[in-house]
């Protein structure tokens, strides 16, 4: 793979992507990452959540700036639409990690992007959140993520950008698979 | 204690081809072997299967298929009698009935311990499988109690199985053939689904291995993969060598009524919980397939074949019911049994020396044991070419390995 020789920049550092993966399967315990956020209760249903560091690479890492999110719910909901709501913010999530997926399988396999626009929708029937009817439940009922391509390339190797993306992304395993959470006190 | 030069652990085809290359070089050794020959092949496989590759492939160093059958694919019971009659053909020294113990290094060399005595050897091969343990996932255990589990090594026919639903985790190879012999048993079948190998039997009138050998696929080296991990994991695709009708697809289960679901994630309160990647993991072997079939039909024109063959065709993509479940509930009598179709790992428990990688795999280059000079890997998943996965694929490793091992005994000793 000579990334070198490629005209194709997409913005992606794929040789450090690469670097990284054959350094860290040589020093596993520098690949056990912890992401984390806090969350602090404005009022209402609106707080602000910080995400400032984390821990990976065997060191605490601190991001550039520190990122603030305001989440609530919208007025609909008799509140005051201080910011997205949470299921917003899987949406985000989610798109936010297929779409990086997409520049960096396209860097890796020589497609020059010109641009990549993903829509994403999540269907809910919220009589599940609401207590209304057990046999709904509370989440998505189905997520669908649309992406328009623009790029030099056949429509099979665009199908197959997505597909790779979905099968490298965190957020999509997270989204599609069983994790366990645990709540406590502290 | 014995001494001898070299050490061949099992008699299956990758031991016995080895040993046929020793004796070629007039290399003195021995073939220890935990069972009979093909031992493996004897006790832990189900009697219908049959292997992947056509009769005509099945070649190893001295031996080529003379049957009434090339085109045909051998039962088990055929890969017994065949590899019974080449260690005799090649007169390979086993001793039958000699478990290993241990390996462990010793000065100039490495001490075998058999449940027969000590033996020291100056080199060992290591072809004792791939396929020794099943590899079943951590959710295993979570599995209800009154649900019966097994893995294929311990399956044999579905008259084993109690009535009732049948769950199959896992759509290689292995995972479709039970599946549709569970299924045409009566007992309803779902098949959990995650990332798998899609190929048809036959494409443009020729067998996929001819086309697989033909295009160079399976010559490539393993110092030439991209993903060489990837491609050492990567399940069995889903083909059978059966002669009827074959279930080759993920659509003709379906025709036959199983049920498919995505990826076993998690047993949570005797729910399991499937994966909502099934849509993606089907696109990516389509595309993959496509990709395959893509590069023989280039190939074919280029060789000048295009005006001979059939001409090119796509399989239909693979269907996707959106309904599809992504919970069932197996504490509710519905599933009897849960088969666990999650692949195969080598068994190396006896292996004394520090050669393992952390997920318990031989770290070796094209088979040759990393930091343990004379000790060789023969016999695994790509590990010279992508024809190593397959037992005619043990003639060039063989040779190669054989040639390594002969100016290892050359070199002057450490």
């Amino acid at each position: 793979m000579t990334i070198t020789d490629s005209p194709v920049d997409n913005g992606v550092n794929v040789q450090a992507l690469l670097g990284a993966k054959e350094a860290l399967s040589a020093a596993p315990e520098a690949a056990q990452f912890t992401w984390r956020a806090s969350c602090t209760w404005r009022n209402g249903t609106h707080s602000r959540s910080t995400v400032a560091s984390f821990t990976g690479l065997g060191a605490e890492q601190q991001h550039r700036t520190t990122y603030e999110f305001d989440v609530d719910h919208p007025e609909c909901f008799a509140s005051e639409d201080n910011g997205a709501t949470p299921v917003e913010y899987v949406l985000v999530a989610l798109a936010g990690c297929l779409t990086a997926g997409v520049a960096s399988v396209a860097q890796h396999r020589g497609i020059q992007l010109r641009s990549v626009t993903a829509t994403i929708e999540g269907d809910m029937n919220v009589l599940g959140i609401l207590g209304a009817d057990p046999d709904i439940r509370n989440g998505f009922e189905g997520v669908t993520v649309r992406f328009a391509i623009d790029a030099d390339a056949a429509r099979d190797d665009l199908e197959a950008l997505i597909a790779q993306s979905q099968k490298r992304s965190a957020v999509f395993d997270i989204v599609t698979n069983p994790t366990k959470v645990l709540v406590e006190l502290a | 204690m014995m001494r001898t030069t070299a050490v061949v652990i099992g008699a299956g085809h990758a031991g016995l081809a080895m040993s046929r290359r020793l004796t070629e070089r007039s290399i003195d050794h021995v073939v220890l072997e935990r069972g009979e020959v093909a031992n493996s092949w004897r006790t832990e496989r189900w009697p219908s299967l049959r292997l992947l590759t056509p009769n005509w492939q099945t070649r190893l160093p001295g031996y080529a298929y003379a049957g009434a059958d090339p085109d045909g694919f051998m039962p088990v019971a055929g890969v017994v009698t065949t590899l019974t009659r080449y260690a005799r053909l090649v007169g390979a020294p086993v001793r039958t009935g000699t478990a290993v113990r241990s390996l462990r290094a010793a000065p100039r060399g490495f001490e075998v311990q058999t449940g027969d005595g000590v033996i020291h050897a100056r080199s060992v091969v290591v072809a004792t499988g791939a396929c020794n343990v099943p590899a079943t996932p951590g959710v295993a255990s979570e599995v209800p109690a009154p649900i019966t589990t097994l893995t294929p090594l311990a399956y044999r026919d579905p008259g084993q199985l109690p009535d009732g639903g049948v769950l199959v985790v896992g759509a290689s190879a292995t995972g479709l053939q039970l599946a549709d012999e569970i299924h045409r048993s009566g007992r309803p079948v779902t098949l959990a689904v995650g990332e798998h190998v899609r190929l048809p039997r036959t494409y443009r009138g020729r067998d996929i291995f001819w086309w697989l050998e033909a295009t160079g696929l399976l010559a490539e080296r393993y110092d030439e993969i991209d993903d060489l991990t990837r491609a050492r994991h990567l399940p069995s695709p889903q083909l059978t060598g059966a002669t009827r009708a074959a279930i080759t697809d993920l659509n003709m289960v379906q025709d036959q009524g199983i049920r498919i679901v995505g990826r076993l994630g998690a047993i949570a309160d005797g729910v399991a919980q499937f994966s909502g990647s099934l849509a993606n993991v089907c696109a990516l072997a389509d595309l993959k397939m496509n990709r395959f079939l893509n590069r023989a039909d280039q190939w074919a024109t280029a060789a000048g074949l295009a005006g001979e063959l059939p001409p090119p065709h796509r399989l239909p993509p693979t269907r996707v019911d959106p309904r599809s479940p992504l919970q069932l509930d197996l504490a509710s009598g519905e599933i009897a049994t849960v088969l666990w179709a999650t692949g195969f790992r080598p068994d190396h428990s006896w292996l004394a020396i520090p050669v393992l990688d952390r997920t318990g795999h031989i770290r070796h280059d094209g088979g040759v044991v990393t930091g343990a000079p004379g000790l060789y890997a023969l016999g695994m998943p790509v590990l010279r070419t992508r024809a190593s996965t397959y037992i005619h694929g043990a003639g060039a490793d063989s040779h190669a390995l054989a040639a390594h091992l002969h100016s290892f005994l050359g070199a002057p000793r450490r």
